[in-house]
């Protein structure tokens, strides 16, 4: 049995999560009794080889293709897919990032097999493996299984494994090629560039005031705020907040936004979605205020409390001046 | 400019989620639902370029029980043209290479320029099936867009790529696009709306046959490894302890 990780390009460095989906692997490859292969391509195909190289895998396949030099969700798709045919495993998994999301699904209808994504955990029982995923933003866990006969496509959210776990060994690099036509590539793509974050580093932050949803109404930001100002702390939301315009992006905190690790984060409101977690759950301390007593925050908050934040915020301002 | 929009019913998020007592979906008739987040701004921006064009049709497509008019109605109220309904009972249905093939079957033979999707449902939150419509329908796909700008017999989307980066697609017609939420302001529906809803046509369809090529084994409460210390008290009390524990415990003064 063999496993195919579909490694992506950070910048010339292997992506984070795709370190993850190393240890995701060697963790099914221990209960299943398969090999690892990993995949790279794209120009950064050669750094990524190497990189990939000192991990214990059975192989690094490298795939060296002008078409696959900046991404195109086409390119990328028939590039996997062409790889999968080849190699035949019965797993390939992905970390569960922007990039995936956006071309994975094409293999999956290319092939007709399924895809099962943003997965926390891997369970392995009767030498089959199960595949644990949120559902419900993230109130409720699900056990998936795949049916029929593999390959099957499985992705990992970010986080749900530490990178710093993955087995260090050497691997086998081989270069393997595929048939790419420009004709496939259906859209055409600009170079990707940055937008301003309106100079606001969250990411250098020791304390951040966080909000929500809950939070009501954009009159409200203000409360938010006094705390932040009385703590000495960065102002920061979750997605929703921005959507509704209520704070420039800037203050975003999430998959789309900022990544923090601040010495503690309060949230106030949040009621916790994944795409908001990735982005806080490696704080020192995080302290959730949320009048609801199920919402998700809570299970990964050190200190809790259930309270309506416009009652209790204004008063824990006033006793901090 | 013919568009399909793809609308889920989905619960609400402060909508109470039981579980059945055989752990295999939530039991239904306790659950407020609404309209799936990221699929009203799908329907925001895909009546925005027909009004913007001055002409076109915006057709809402969902899958789901009798339930599910209800947002069918709300889509309708809000300016969509007329509705399709993939009629069928979805406890426990996850399989999106099944839901795409729904939809597909749907929508063939209605030669939509363009198929609008949100990004992903605030239940299962499978996010793809707005990708696998469009390459199993042999279409230009894109999916997180946060700004469209429709051309001649094409679409430019602006895409979210991560950290704040993002990148402009162009992408020929017929194409199916997955859109993120936060790109414009959805309407509310006019009292007018309401009652021109009424009397727009529902078209009620049959699914076709599908093997499911993934299926949920369990649904279970999440079981947190962290201990998470609890405040609790009066409100007065809550603030005192807590000022406490930012002094002792987390130290931040």
């Amino acid at each position: 049995m063999k496993i195919l990780i579909i490694l992506e390009d950070n910048n010339g460095k292997i992506h984070r999560m795709g370190l993850e989906s190393i240890v995701a692997a060697q963790k099914i490859a221990s209960g299943l009794n398969a090999t690892i292969g990993v995949v790279v391509f794209g120009k950064n195909a050669d750094a990524l080889a190497d990189e990939a190289a000192n991990y214990q895998l059975e192989e690094v396949i490298k795939i060296k293709d002008s078409l696959l030099d900046n991404y195109s969700a086409d390119g990328y798709a028939e590039a996997v897919k062409q790889v999968i045919e080849q190699e035949e495993p019965s797993y390939v998994l992905f970390g569960h990032s922007y990039q995936v999301r956006d071309y994975a699904p094409k293999v999956s209808a290319k092939l007709m097999k399924p895809f099962l994504v943003d997965n926390v955990a891997v369970k392995i029982a009767n030498g089959k493996a199960v595949f644990t995923k949120q559902m419900f933003n993230a109130k409720l866990f699900s056990d998936i299984e795949p049916n029929g006969e593999g390959p099957y496509l499985i992705s990992f959210q970010s986080a749900a494994f530490s990178s710093d776990a993955a087995s260090k060994g050497s691997a086998l690099i081989k270069e393997v090629s595929i048939n790419l036509d420009s004709s496939m590539i259906k859209t055409e793509s600009e170079p990707p560039f940055k937008e301003e974050a309106g100079g606001l580093d969250l990411t250098a932050a020791d304390l951040i005031v966080s909000v929500g949803r809950g939070i009501g109404k954009e009159e409200n930001i203000p409360i938010a705020q006094a705390l932040a100002t009385a703590l000495g702390a960065e102002l920061a939301s979750s997605r929703p907040v921005v959507d509704a315009g209520w704070l420039p992006s800037a203050h975003q905190v999430g998959s789309s936004g900022q990544s923090v690790s601040p010495k503690m984060y309060l949230a106030l409101g949040i009621s916790g979605a994944i795409q908001h977690m990735v982005g806080m759950k490696g704080s020192k301390n995080i302290v959730a205020i949320n009048k609801d007593p199920e919402a998700p925050i809570f299970d990964v908050a050190d200190y809790g409390v259930v309270a309506d934040v416009l009652e209790l915020v204004p008063k824990l301002t006033e006793a901090l001046q | 400019m013919k568009i399909a929009v793809l609308v889920k019913q989905v619960p609400g998020s402060e909508s109470p989620l039981p579980i059945n007592s055989d752990h295999k979906w939530v039991d239904e008739s306790a659950v407020s639902y609404i309209m799936n987040e990221s699929d009203n701004y799908a329907l925001e921006e895909a009546l925005q370029i027909r009004e913007s064009k001055g002409e076109g049709e915006v057709v809402v497509v969902s899958l789901g029980p009798v339930r599910i008019q209800k947002v069918i109605r709300e889509a309708l109220a809000k300016g969509a043209d007329r509705a399709i309904h993939i009629q069928m009972d979805t406890v426990s249905e996850i399989d999106p290479l099944s839901t795409a093939s729904y939809f597909v079957n749907a929508l063939k033979e209605e030669n939509f320029d363009l198929i609008f999707s949100g990004l992903q449902s605030d239940d299962v939150g499978m996010g793809q099936t707005g990708v696998l419509i469009g390459e199993l329908m042999n279409m230009a796909t894109a999916s997180l867009a946060i700004k469209t700008e429709v051309g001649d017999g094409n679409i430019k989307v602006k895409r979210e790529l991560e950290a704040g980066w993002f990148q402009w697609v162009t992408l020929s017609l017929p194409a199916s696009i997955s859109i993120q939420s936060g790109l414009n302001t959805p309407r509310y529906p006019s009292l007018k709306g309401i009652m021109g809803a009424k009397k727009k046509e529902i078209k009620v369809v049959e699914p076709n046959k599908n093997v499911a090529k993934q299926s949920l084994e369990k649904v279970y409460l999440p079981k947190s490894d962290k201990q998470t210390v609890m405040i609790e008290g009066s409100v007065d009390q809550m603030v005192e302890k807590l000022i406490n524990t930012f002094r002792n415990d987390i130290k931040i003064f």
